[in-house]
């Protein structure tokens, strides 16, 4: 399995040649620094401060509300930060696009799923592979060589990409017509397929009976080891969070209230406080 | 859970319908089974065609709507004529000629496609809509206010008649709101087939390619298009650029097969009608396209025996024909005759 999906070798970070004493396989792929984002007078985010490994996974949790879509949002530039700054693999990502920031590696999921739905699920893979099957429009066109060559390519990995989660089966399926856990799933294979060096999985869970989500648990460990790349989730099932996240971020009204392994995190008094509120004496 | 059909299928079944078509009707033609006015109705028909077919990219793929359609038909009819009455001594073949001159128009729609869509493809939806209804309507103004001559020198170009001043033996071609007379007819059904089908190859190839789901996928969710890295104006613009040119081709055509073109022809009402070809055929359908411009172009004269009523019926027919297309009985009665059919997004 693990041959099957080698992910093509590592570029050199260009950031390499002006911090040379810098030791890439132990950087950080993330680090954001004091961010934040103001919505009018709101803080939706305030000070957030998250450091991401290589091949770590790490989870993003919070009551409703907290600004956990935020965060993600911000790392994709689909917001601009109004403070702060983010760090990809060492480069500077500010004024970037989320087009540019998605070609420097970072790929999502949304929360309310967003798929090609009227286009079938192998066109949905592909179409995340855009960037990965480089050749113009003239010669898609004129059928020229390359196009048959690309477009093989394209379909072998394609087909590939959805065994992660058995769904090469349903390749020619209409996207909109797959069921609820099928359509996220395919969500991650099409982010998969942007060949990302940090995946965003935004309530990856959500809608799933409890084996859904244990099948689900296996799969993304797997695709951290398959793939060697780092992946950050929302999750509001505690399961899945404490199950498999080896670092987590708490979030609360915009800041971080707590930061640790799924140990620290439950025994931390502040989070049981954000989750449940105190007890008012009378 | 639906299958897709084999989108190549669909294709197939597309090319051979409008073959057929051709070798039926030439067929009919030479065997003197078509009536004058119907004979005279086949170029007009196949430009509608490759109007109906581009615009159908712009509308059903890219999932923009434009109301200013003819404007671009309007650029390629005078670009191309222009050239044709310009190049007649050059090139004395009529098909090399008319050759030349789509490529002109379709170039020059090209340019005016690139032109617009950089306002307009900044704006979404309704707002769309209207801005390029607003462009085609400047088109029609401008061309309407044009004077093109042409002397030994070369091709004059003027906004105001009275400044031009024609060495000897020139002529003008272009005569503002009088248009261009006296057109040799140069157009013919083949010349018309063969536009069609390189509009069906260019829309089909473009579709199953990467530029073509691009584009597909900036329709269906344009945020997460972003998230997995296409850069939406470039294939926003690619689409439009390309429904333009082939507007233009089809306006030379069109202008080629008539004797005289003015600028009035191609305004807000072309452009409706052209829409109308689209929705009745269906968004992303380029066979439903092509069967409801050929039959919508013809039944105007068809309708010629109900006299002063006939645009009365002509509406009537096209409110029926809505309604029974969209009649869920009857669609569900096609899908059980066809059953794969159904289901594709985009298939012939």
């Amino acid at each position: 399995m693990a041959k099957k999906f080698d992910k093509p070798k590592m570029v050199p970070v260009p950031s390499h040649s002006i911090i040379p004493e810098r030791d890439i396989d132990k950087s950080p792929i993330l680090e954001c620094s004091h961010l934040g984002i103001d919505f009018g007078g709101l803080r939706a985010v305030d000070d957030f401060n998250l450091t991401i490994g290589r091949t770590e996974i790490a989870g993003l949790i919070g009551p409703n509300g907290a600004g956990k879509t935020t965060v993600f949002n911000l790392l994709t530039k689909v917001y601009q930060p109004t403070r702060g700054t983010i760090l990809l693999d060492g480069m500077d990502t500010s004024g970037k696009t989320t087009v540019q920031i998605n070609r420097m590696g970072i790929a999502r999921t949304f929360q309310n799923i967003r798929l090609f739905s009227n286009l079938s699920v192998e066109d949905n893979v592909k179409i995340g592979l855009h960037n990965q099957e480089p050749y113009s429009m003239l010669s898609g066109i004129l059928r020229l060589p390359n196009y048959w060559r690309q477009e093989k390519a394209a379909h072998q990995r394609a087909l590939e990409l959805l065994s992660i989660f058995d769904m090469q089966d349903l390749a020619g399926v209409k996207a909109g017509a797959l069921p609820y856990g099928a359509q996220r799933r395919l969500e991650i294979v099409r982010a998969l397929g942007t060949n990302p060096s940090l995946l965003l999985l935004d309530e990856p869970a959500a809608g799933m009976n409890p084996s859904e989500t244990a099948e689900l648990m296996e799969n993304i460990v797997k695709i951290r080891d398959t793939f060697q790349i780092a992946i950050l989730l929302i999750e509001h099932d505690m399961s899945l969070v404490m199950g498999i996240c080896e670092g987590i971020c708490v979030l609360n009204f915009g800041q971080v209230i707590a930061k640790g392994t799924a140990e620290e995190i439950q025994n931390n008094p502040e989070v049981i406080k954000a989750y449940l509120g105190t007890h008012k004496e009378a | 859970m639906k299958r897709l059909s084999k989108t190549s299928r669909a294709n197939g079944l597309t090319y051979v319908m409008v073959v057929a078509a051709f070798v039926i009707l030439q067929a009919l033609s030479a065997g003197g089974g078509l009536s004058s006015t119907l004979q005279g109705q086949l170029v007009p028909i196949c430009a509608y065609v490759v109007m109906a077919l581009s615009l159908n990219l712009t509308v059903g793929i890219l999932g923009e709507l434009s109301l200013g359609h003819a404007g671009f038909m309007s650029v390629g009819a005078f670009a191309g004529t222009v050239a044709a009455v310009s190049l007649q001594a050059a090139l004395p073949s009529a098909p090399v000629r008319l050759l030349v001159s789509m490529i002109v128009g379709a170039g020059c729609a090209a340019v005016a496609g690139f032109l617009i869509g950089i306002p307009v493809l900044r704006l979404n939806g309704d707002y769309l809509a209207i801005v390029t209804l607003a462009f085609g309507e400047i088109i029609k103004s401008i061309v309407n206010n044009l004077y093109i001559g042409m002397d030994g020198v070369g091709l004059h170009v003027s906004f105001l008649k009275n400044t031009m001043t024609l060495g000897e033996g020139g002529r003008m071609i272009l005569n503002g709101p009088m248009g261009i007379p006296g057109i040799q007819k140069i157009s013919t059904f083949t010349a018309g087939f063969l536009l069609i089908l390189v509009a069906l190859i260019i829309i089909f190839n473009l579709v199953n390619s990467r530029a073509g789901r691009a584009i597909m996928a900036i329709r269906d969710n344009r945020i997460a298009a972003e998230s997995v890295g296409i850069g939406v104006t470039k294939y926003k613009m690619m689409a439009f650029v390309l429904s333009a040119a082939l507007a233009g081709a089809a306006g030379t055509l069109f202008a080629q097969g008539q004797t005289a073109v003015i600028a009035t022809k191609f305004d807000f009402n072309t452009s409706i009608l052209i829409l109308v070809f689209v929705v009745l055929g269906g968004l992303g359908r380029m066979w439903g396209s092509i069967i409801a411009a050929a039959a919508l172009t013809i039944l105007p004269e068809a309708l010629r025996g109900f006299a002063t009523y006939r645009m009365l019926v002509y509406a009537i027919v096209l409110i029926l024909v809505m309604l029974a297309t969209n009649n869920p009985m009857l669609k569900s009665f096609f899908a059980r005759i066809i059953p794969k059919r159904k289901g594709a997004s985009v298939d012939g």
